[in-house]
């Protein structure tokens, strides 16, 4: 009867869990217009979510291309068609990687930190004291924060990519000694604008609204005591991390199974 | 004046990001190669097309003059028919031919455009009759082992 019992319980968890996170997001999204009304808000945020969060982004990109560069000549090299490392190269980052990579970097680097300002806000009640002075947190605090993640998230991943780009450059070409030409070429034969681009960009779009609205709610719902706070933060990283691989997934799945 | 340094700082970060953008769009992607140009339509059939896709390229002397834009089977002559969008401002004359060739050894595969001597040029809604299909890897072998069987053949008996 217990086991019964638990599943119950499970499930009604489960579904109250998904309903709350609907209706949170809702209030956000209703929240948006006014929130952009007051871009000074906004344009805090981005820069804290994003211009903070260049150096780790472009360090990262850079490391990934050389790794990539290396690696993928290893392996073309056997097949004799080291040429298309250009290729290789722009089109791991660009379809895959880039919006990947940076949707991690960006919840470690950026979520935790919403997470913990707001999980601090919601402990010294801050959020309470805004709504005794009619004012909705959700449009003073948690609505900015979104559209900056939104916003920060597909120029960060861009960013990744195109130092990715030339670090497998300086790689392939610079030291390993690939032909400068065909790098260039067969990245440009091969990369479409619209197809592999603009489906990396709508991918790093849908990761930031993912990522940034899990850190937002897991601060907001956290419990008001340092160690509610703490156990939030570690809970942003896995499910954000674990969503953003999820989605990424069904994404590939619907954007690339068709070539 | 805390609030200016910030504008400035985001207004870096955006123009960073619009950077990025442009140089996968114009430095990786093909954006370069998107040709604003004005094209005219011709069509050419063929009895096998290989492994030619739409947007691949249609080169003239390893030039591209155009692009391939749409391929589709046509069930009253069983044959395949390539759209093809030529740039205007080059003209090829009416008994021109197409050829599948294929770039390098593993290379795509594109459209070759040889021009003939005709004195009338190509127009719009035209057809390139004079084609040749794409090279079948199949059929080559098959064709040289049935050659090699019909050597043999006559070795044995002169």
């Amino acid at each position: 009867m217990n086991a019964i019992a638990a599943i119950g319980a499970w499930s009604i968890a489960t579904v109250r869990g998904v309903g709350d996170a609907t209706r949170f997001f809702l209030a956000v999204l209703g929240q948006i217009p006014r929130a952009l009304l007051r871009f000074g808000l906004v344009r805090d945020q981005v820069h804290f979510v994003g211009n903070y969060s260049v150096v780790i982004i472009g360090v990262s990109g850079l490391f990934v291309g050389f790794v990539l560069g290396l690696q993928g000549y290893y392996t073309l090299q056997r097949y004799g068609s080291e040429q298309a490392l250009g290729l290789l190269v722009a089109l791991s980052l660009v379809r895959e990687l880039g919006p990947v990579v940076t949707a991690l970097l960006f919840a470690g680097r950026a979520g935790t930190s919403l997470t913990a300002e707001i999980g601090l806000m919601k402990a010294g009640e801050q959020l309470s004291a805004m709504e005794m002075m009619a004012v909705n947190p959700i449009g003073r605090v948690i609505a900015p924060r979104f559209i900056a993640g939104v916003i920060a998230m597909p120029i960060l991943a861009a960013l990744f990519s195109a130092v990715g780009i030339i670090g497998g450059y300086i790689v392939g070409v610079q030291l390993i000694g690939v032909d400068e030409g065909a790098f260039w070429a067969q990245m440009q034969g091969g990369v479409d604008v619209w197809s592999d681009v603009g489906n990396g960009v709508i991918k790093s779009i849908v990761f930031g609204i993912a990522v940034t609205f899990v850190a937002l709610r897991t601060g907001f719902e956290a419990s008001p005591t340092p160690e509610g706070v703490s156990r939030a933060t570690t809970r942003t990283v896995v499910t954000a991390s674990l969503t953003v691989l999820a989605l990424d997934f069904i994404l590939t799945a619907l954007m690339f199974s068709g070539s | 004046m805390k609030s200016k340094a910030i504008d400035i700082w985001v207004g870096l970060f955006v123009v960073v990001g619009a950077a990025a953008l442009l140089f996968l769009a114009l430095k990786a992607g093909n954006l370069a190669s998107f040709s604003t140009q004005a094209t005219y339509r011709v069509n050419a059939r063929f009895d096998n097309i290989g492994g030619l896709k739409p947007r691949a390229p249609v080169k003239s002397a390893g030039v591209v003059v155009g692009r391939v834009v749409g391929i589709h089977f046509d069930d009253k002559t069983y044959n395949a028919v390539a759209d093809i969008d030529l740039e205007t401002q080059y003209k090829f004359p009416k008994d021109s031919s197409a050829k599948i060739l294929t770039s390098g050894l593993l290379g795509e595969q594109y459209l070759g455009l040889e021009a003939g001597g005709d004195q009338t040029m190509l127009a719009n809604n035209d057809r390139i009759t004079n084609t040749q299909s794409a090279v079948v890897l199949e059929n080559l072998i098959s064709q040289f082992l049935f050659n090699k069987a019909a050597d043999g053949n006559s070795k044995d008996k002169p």
